[in-house]
């Protein structure tokens, strides 16, 4: 405990003494008797690093993780391979102890490196500006909804069932407090129902939003989707993976006024779901509009390049009740990580990790339904992820997988009662062949 | 050495890679036939291309031009940038905690969930809340979630014409903006001469139109509500609800509890008083804890704890919902967990204690050469007005926090909060020594003479730093928020 403490009782004594104070207590007369804690807290004993170590490494050890399970489970959260550059760097205490940039001139080091994503962000989504982060994909979601409310003053916002469901769940939480109604479009064949949004849409709906791929790993058909809802004049809103678009057309080329998305899968590790990090991008004409931190270039007092947070009028410390969002800490250095990974794989190894994705996912597919055990349940193109019915309950199935080290699909009939034995697969490009394989030939039950 | 570094787009050169795939295993099929032609991207995205060398090289630099607690004191008021344990950073990498999927059965993540219950049981006992939530990611976001609480306790009895949320005029940013975005009125409220809230004034707001109020105790003056007990009983009495910005809780830690001041609902912010790293501005992580009645209203799902397996409880009928997907950032709270293990009831209290005293040790020795408003014993931060270095010498605030750079300390928290003018909020957490303080306040000192003595000298400070100062009003009139490659 001492060793994070370093005044020793003579310190004190002599620092009471400047102070003009006889004890401890005194710093604390201001706090009314009854209030006091007269008592320890009770939480447990402290512990030395030696047992506490011990004792924390035990509890991670009674997880089935990723060192030690094969997994086939994405559902949002993706097991890509991490190079090890990534944790090094990332490590480095003067990214890792600072504070959010206020100060430009000691902070060069973060702003820069948000700079870079910010320039990463709109070369894969194609949109002109990013901001620096949200705290992950579904509050992103909320926070882009809230963003269309008042861009176009409806409130409305259409959102496809085809959605990731954590996302619609929080983005439900969140609507009403900004007077927001939120309905969902169905889907068929595994991508949203484009007649049943034509019915729904009306000029009391602020955005549309979709996501793709989708919770499915399905591809939407954003060019139809971009136009009837710009026809309707309300936002196009798509949420994405900034691994797919490595390889898919970038949302700007259906109109998307606000892509958002989780960054997980660039450089961050699955971390029981969080810390991550969410993304939020938009058109120059919703600049002004969108919340979180935004870094921009500019000189210094010699015309050296640096740079700075930037468009603050948008912000709580600034604005407070009129900001844009009430956002201030986000996910930095999730940012940091995905940065970096970005600049390691780079313009080709990007594709590469994309391409051998969809390959083995695609391949699994096929193995699975080799056999009457799995039917394909959609018959729709997918990247990296793909549903099948399942002949057998996938809670058996998952705890067979289970016993022989797999952590096996998303059983996907708790959110959707509709696709009953539903079970999402994904396939990173971390799966071998024997491990596809073998995974194959336990969830089919082939005989040896 | 602290150099300029190009952007990294800059030093990219064509075929380069910084990557190793295996080669792949499995039989491929052209890309065209897997996905329509019309959805594959015709232009590749211009990332870099660069080698493994040049990655370490550039994010090293970058990460030179960063000043950090590891360096030394980093005085932000408001902030509590104590030292993060590097204990913590190795038990949040562990595999086993790294490598486990949200989705996943609990039953093959009981490690997870037990620490996750047991830190939310610290934290319940930490702050006299009967249950907390693990779920926001940051103080703004446990502010938000917590104000969702006061809407969805009261429409719950039909009490709807509560539409207004008070918070003070020294309230940190997020307040009204946390209170606004879940749809409430803000009201202000002063402060009095003492530089709390104004009991008198606060009475005269009281109405059945009143939600709540939003308080940081101390405040971010760093001075304890004194009154904080009759504050309780108004708010109360008209039928209202008292929310508590943890934001300044390092002054309290096992020394007094939200709880038994009166408060409904409060956040933490784990990444101050709890020594999560900032990262540079996140992840944080902002638990919610609240009293009895508002239990039933907390995101799900809970942790619960059944014999000796631990589960998620999703059946909550009155829960506000989720206001992020899962369970929180995960990592950060396996970093407090390591913490609290740390410091144990003692090592909380004399953090809490350490921290009061080096802000009051500092606040003394400065208060001769800075104007002092509120000139009482504080909490674990204290705020200066530069006002007589503005008016008779004509250096500002700002100009201090720039010169105080050149002397190796990162400048405090400046121009907040409002009602003191020329603000500079420092907090010295308990993890700095006594020398390390003594060397703070010379240099405080002597910026204060200089700004006497060579007022002229402020006006182009920093001079030590790899840019010197940056222009920010040309980078919000005339945005450039990305990199582009220079025209031919």
């Amino acid at each position: 405990m001492a060793r994070y403490i370093p005044n020793t009782e003579k310190q004190q004594k002599e620092m009471l003494q400047t102070i003009g104070l006889s004890s401890i207590k005194d710093l604390f007369a201001d706090i009314p008797e009854s209030i006091l804690l007269s008592r320890d807290l009770h939480i447990p004993a402290a512990l030395s690093e030696m047992e506490l170590s011990k004792e924390i490494s035990s509890m991670a050890a009674r997880n089935a993780s990723a060192d030690k399970y094969t997994f086939f489970l994405g559902a949002g959260i993706y097991d890509h391979f991490i190079p090890t550059v990534v944790n090094h760097l990332a490590s480095r205490q003067e990214f890792v102890t600072s504070y959010t940039p206020y100060q430009p001139e000691v902070s060069q080091g973060t702003l820069q490196t948000i700079f870079e994503y910010q320039t990463m962000i709109c070369e894969l989504t194609g949109m002109d500006v990013s901001n620096a982060s949200m705290y992950d994909g579904a509050s992103a979601m909320a926070e882009a909804a809230f963003m269309a409310g008042t861009a176009t003053k409806r409130n409305e916002i259409l959102v496809a069932r085809s959605v990731h469901p954590e996302s619609r769940i929080v983005l439900e939480s969140y609507a009403p407090y900004q007077h927001l109604t939120v309905k969902e479009i169905g889907f068929k064949d595994g991508r949203l129902d484009i007649d049943e949004l034509k019915q729904e849409l009306s000029s009391e709906t602020a955005a549309v939003i979709v996501q793709n791929p989708n919770f499915f790993g399905t591809l939407e058909d954003l060019e139809t989707i971009g136009e009837i809802t710009k026809n309707a004049g309300a936002l196009f809103v798509v949420a994405t993976d900034l691994m797919a678009l490595a390889i898919l057309e970038p949302p700007v080329k259906y109109g998307a006024d606000i892509v958002i998305g989780d960054g997980q899968p660039m450089g961050n590790t699955m971390n029981f779901g969080g810390p991550g990090f969410g993304f939020f991008a938009v058109t120059k004409k919703y600049m002004r509009k969108m919340p979180g931190r935004i870094v921009g270039q500019t000189v210094d007092r010699n015309g050296n390049t640096g740079y700075v947070l930037t468009l603050q009028a948008r912000e709580q410390h600034i604005r407070r009740e009129k900001a844009t969002s009430n956002i201030c800490s986000n996910q930095n250095l999730n940012l940091v990580m995905a940065t970096i990974y970005m600049t390691l794989m780079g313009k080709e190894g990007l594709r590469e990790v994309a391409e051998t994705s969809l390959q083995k996912a695609f391949y699994t597919k096929k193995l699975l339904t080799e056999t009457s055990k799995f039917k394909a349940t959609f018959d729709t193109p997918f990247f990296r992820e793909f549903v099948v019915t399942s002949e057998e309950d996938p809670t058996l199935l998952n705890k067979r997988l289970f016993k022989e080290g797999i952590i096996g699909g998303f059983d996907l009939s708790c959110h959707y009662p509709d696709l009953k034995n539903g079970w999402l697969v994904a396939v990173t490009e971390k799966r071998t062949q024997e491990e596809i394989q073998r995974f194959v030939k336990i969830a089919r039950g082939d005989q040896a | 050495m602290i150099r300029l570094v190009p952007p990294i787009f800059e030093t990219s050169v064509p075929g380069r890679k910084g990557y190793s795939l295996p080669e792949i295993d499995v039989p491929c099929e052209k890309l065209e036939s897997l996905i329509p032609e019309g959805m594959l991207r015709k232009d590749k995205a211009e990332l870099p291309e660069v080698s493994e060398v040049d990655v370490v090289r550039h994010f090293t630099r970058l990460s030179q031009l960063n000043f950090a607690v590891d360096e030394g004191l980093y005085p932000l008021g408001s902030c509590t940038m104590k030292y993060n344990p590097k204990l913590n950073e190795d038990m949040a990498k562990l595999a086993g905690f790294t490598g486990i999927h949200p989705l996943q059965d609990p039953t093959t993540v009981q490690g997870a969930l037990a620490l996750m219950y047991e830190l939310s049981e610290m934290l319940a006992e930490i702050t006299g809340m009967k249950a907390v939530s693990l779920q926001p990611a940051a103080g703004a976001h446990g502010e938000l979630t917590g104000i969702m609480i006061i809407k969805a306790y009261h429409e719950n009895r039909s009490d709807t014409k509560r539409t207004k949320m008070i918070v003070p005029d020294t309230a940190h940013g997020t307040n009204p903006a946390s209170s606004s975005v879940a749809g409430f009125e803000v009201v202000e409220v002063k402060s009095n001469e003492r530089g709390n809230v104004d009991l008198e004034a606060l009475k005269a707001l009281m109405s059945d139109e009143i939600a709540g109020i939003m308080l940081t105790n101390p405040n971010t003056l760093g001075l304890f509500e004194e009154e904080i007990l009759e504050i309780a009983n108004v708010i109360h009495n008209a039928g209202g609800l008292l929310y508590y910005d943890g934001a300044n809780a390092n002054a309290i830690l096992g020394k007094t509890r939200p709880g038994d001041m009166g408060f409904d609902v409060i956040h933490l912010n784990l990444h101050k008083s709890f020594s999560t790293p900032h990262g540079g501005g996140g992840p944080g992580a902002g638990p919610v804890g609240v009293c009895e009645k508002l239990v039933p209203f907390l995101p799900a799902p809970l942790i619960i704890k059944k014999d000796d397996t631990y589960e998620f409880d999703y059946d909550r009928p009155l829960s506000i919902g989720k206001v992020r997907s899962f369970y929180g950032n995960f990592g950060v709270l396996v970093r407090a967990y390591t913490y609290i293990r740390t410091m144990g009831p003692e090592g909380l209290r004399s953090a809490a204690e350490n921290a009061v005293l080096n802000a009051n040790y500092v606040q003394a020795l400065l208060k001769k050469h800075y104007v002092l408003d509120f000139d009482r014993i504080c909490k674990h931060e204290f705020v200066l007005s530069g006002k007589k270095q503005h008016n008779q010498y004509g250096v500002s605030t700002l100009d201090i926090a720039k010169r105080l750079i050149d002397y190796g300390f990162h400048p405090p928290t400046v121009y907040f909060p409002l009602i003191v003018e020329e603000a500079l909020m420092i907090e010295p957490p308990e993890s700095e020594s006594k020398e390390e303080l003594d060397a703070f306040t010379q240099a405080m000192i002597s910026v204060a003479n200089e700004a006497e003595e060579h007022p002229e000298t402020f006006k182009d400070a920093p001079y030590k730093t790899v840019v010197s100062r940056l222009d920010e009003t040309l980078a919000a009139r005339k945005p450039v928020l990305r990199w582009t490659p220079e025209e031919e």
